[in-house]
């Protein structure tokens, strides 16, 4: 094991042992005028994946939820870009980059910034599928 | 991570380094301030160092039923390797192929694949899914320039042991030198040099509750190396350099105390131990052979998730293992040991090496089945395989 595991910041640790908005949002969970979407993002033979869920109402995320297969720095990733975008508007969100995840980890070691691009990756492909109207189911 | 105070804290990780035995720590004390002499010194400092040194020499000698005259001392199993492999291609003059596996640790592969850049031909033998090569594969690979075969006794990373014996006496048919990377088998696998005509055997020290720093290379008599290590004459002219006294007397000790009812042990909690896991958590597979395995080595892959992220969980309950995943390594891909068994990429992601020592116990043995079965539940939850 190289060095890297000491330079992982606090946040990191603590959105990895405790990550939040871990699991999916499901279609019996809608309310009248929301919409699901969905989007999948790396793959196993990577070692890193994602599936994002966002609940949108009126252009506004009112929840996101997600599953990762993936080191410790892909789960506080995860975890972290779930936080930024619950509350947030389609707009605002498209705004997040990976460089703004990272630093709301606290850093992270150089290699593992594949990371925070995967997260980050999963939430533009969540918006674009929801212009497009991929993945989408409306209630 | 620091490791949670209030819970155990438990150490499998003895394929990476094991703790020193204070005994071995009490042999080498007296090797720092009253043996301190260089063993080339013609007075009687040199003459007690001499004396410590030479009968560490028998011990480790005595340990493979070789004699002393064919052990030479190195700073470890790294360097033993490459003294072996680049001692032999340069002493076999007009040969220039070596023939070794695709499982090999990574001290014979780099040498290789240096000595290829170097225009030497290389043959890396694939194995099967349980980690062995084919002895057909190997006979027929042999070819007038082979110079060396290089293939390891015990996998560090599986734990599956070649049959070095069929595999030395191939070699010898064929009048090509044969050497071996016994690092992770020595004093755990009987290894009798009387039995198994290798060549070269590479050991070290710090795998066996000896200290980091030194080593063996087991060299037949008659077998003839370039010598790497320039400098003075020591280790018959093999290998220059003022002797590490007290971290070979520290090996000797070493491989003095250890013994065969160790061995019983570490196994008898292994294989407990792989049975429960294999039972309890679904979708575990064993990565490896089951019967011709290193007693202390459990690899063991857990589908749907991923090895670095276990290793943490395990990590935060104060358990210390390894993990072939990707995540760990600088390039971000998996082992070559798990890869070339034929396992998918996203079951090699999920790889833990769990490697036992003699001072385990049956009841961190079940803690770590706990602690293993709470954290793997855990990663699957919020995982987007499997179910």
């Amino acid at each position: 094991m190289s060095s890297y595991i000491d330079q992982y910041s606090e946040k990191v640790k603590e959105h990895f042992l405790h990550p939040r908005n871990m699991g999916g949002i499901s279609e019996e969970e809608l309310k009248s005028g929301e919409e699901l979407v969905t989007a999948e993002v790396g793959n196993p033979t990577c070692g890193d994946m994602m599936t994002l869920y966002l609940k949108i109402k009126d252009q506004k995320i009112l929840d996101a939820k997600i599953k990762t297969f993936g080191c410790a720095a892909a789960i506080a990733c995860s975890s972290v870009t779930t936080e930024l975008v619950i509350g947030k508007t389609i707009a605002e969100a498209r705004k997040i980059t990976k460089e703004k995840v990272a630093a709301e980890l606290g850093g992270l070691p150089p290699i593992k910034a594949h990371c925070s691009n995967l997260a980050v990756d999963a939430l533009q492909k969540a918006l674009d599928n929801y212009e497009r109207g991929v993945n989408v189911i409306k209630k | 991570m620091k490791k949670n105070q209030t819970l155990k804290s438990v150490y499998l990780d003895h394929g990476a380094t094991t703790p020193v035995d204070p005994k071995v720590v009490e042999a080498m004390q007296s090797c720092f301030t009253d043996r301190f002499g260089n063993v080339s010194s013609i007075h009687w400092f040199g003459k007690e160092a001499r004396e410590g040194l030479e009968k560490a020499r028998e011990t480790i000698a005595a340990r493979l039923n070789a004699d002393k005259e064919e052990i030479i001392f190195t700073s470890g199993g790294t360097e033993s390797n490459n003294l072996a492999i680049k001692g032999i291609l340069g002493a076999e003059k007009g040969k220039n192929h070596i023939i070794t596996s695709k499982t090999e640790h990574p001290a014979v592969l780099r040498t290789c694949r240096a000595l290829e850049k170097k225009g030497v031909d290389v043959t890396y033998l694939d194995v099967d899914q349980d980690g062995f090569i084919s002895l057909e594969e190997l006979e027929q690979a042999i070819t007038g320039r082979t110079a060396l075969v290089s293939i390891m006794h015990a996998n560090n990373e599986i734990g599956t042991i070649q049959d070095i014996k069929a595999i030395a006496g191939i070699c010898k048919r064929k009048k090509v030198k044969f050497h071996t990377d016994a690092v992770q088998s020595f004093t755990k696998v009987p290894l009798d040099v009387k039995d198994i005509p290798a060549d070269l055997i590479s050991l070290s020290a710090h795998k066996i509750h000896g200290p980091k720093g030194v080593g063996a290379l087991f060299v037949r008599k008659g077998v003839e190396l370039a010598k790497q290590m320039h400098g003075g004459h020591q280790e018959k002219d093999l290998r220059g350099g003022t002797e590490n006294v007290p971290g070979i007397v520290g090996f000797a000790k070493a491989a003095e105390l250890a013994e065969q009812k160790h061995v019983q042990h570490m196994q008898g909690l292994r294989d407990r131990f792989i049975e429960k896991v294999l039972q309890n958590i679904p979708d575990s597979v064993l990565n490896g052979s089951k019967e011709r395995r290193l007693c202390n080595n459990a690899n063991i892959s857990f589908k749907f998730i991923e090895g670095e992220a276990l290793l943490l969980h395990l990590d935060e309950e104060g358990i210390a293992v390894s993990t072939g995943s990707a995540c760990t390594s600088q390039s971000l891909e998996p082992s070559h040991v798990l890869l070339a068994i034929g396992l998918e990429q996203d079951v090699a992601h999920g790889a833990i090496r769990f490697t036992l020592g003699r001072e385990n116990t049956q009841e961190e043995m079940d803690y770590v089945f706990d602690r293993l079965k709470k954290s793997v539940e855990r990663l699957r939850k919020i995982s987007p395989l499997g179910k």
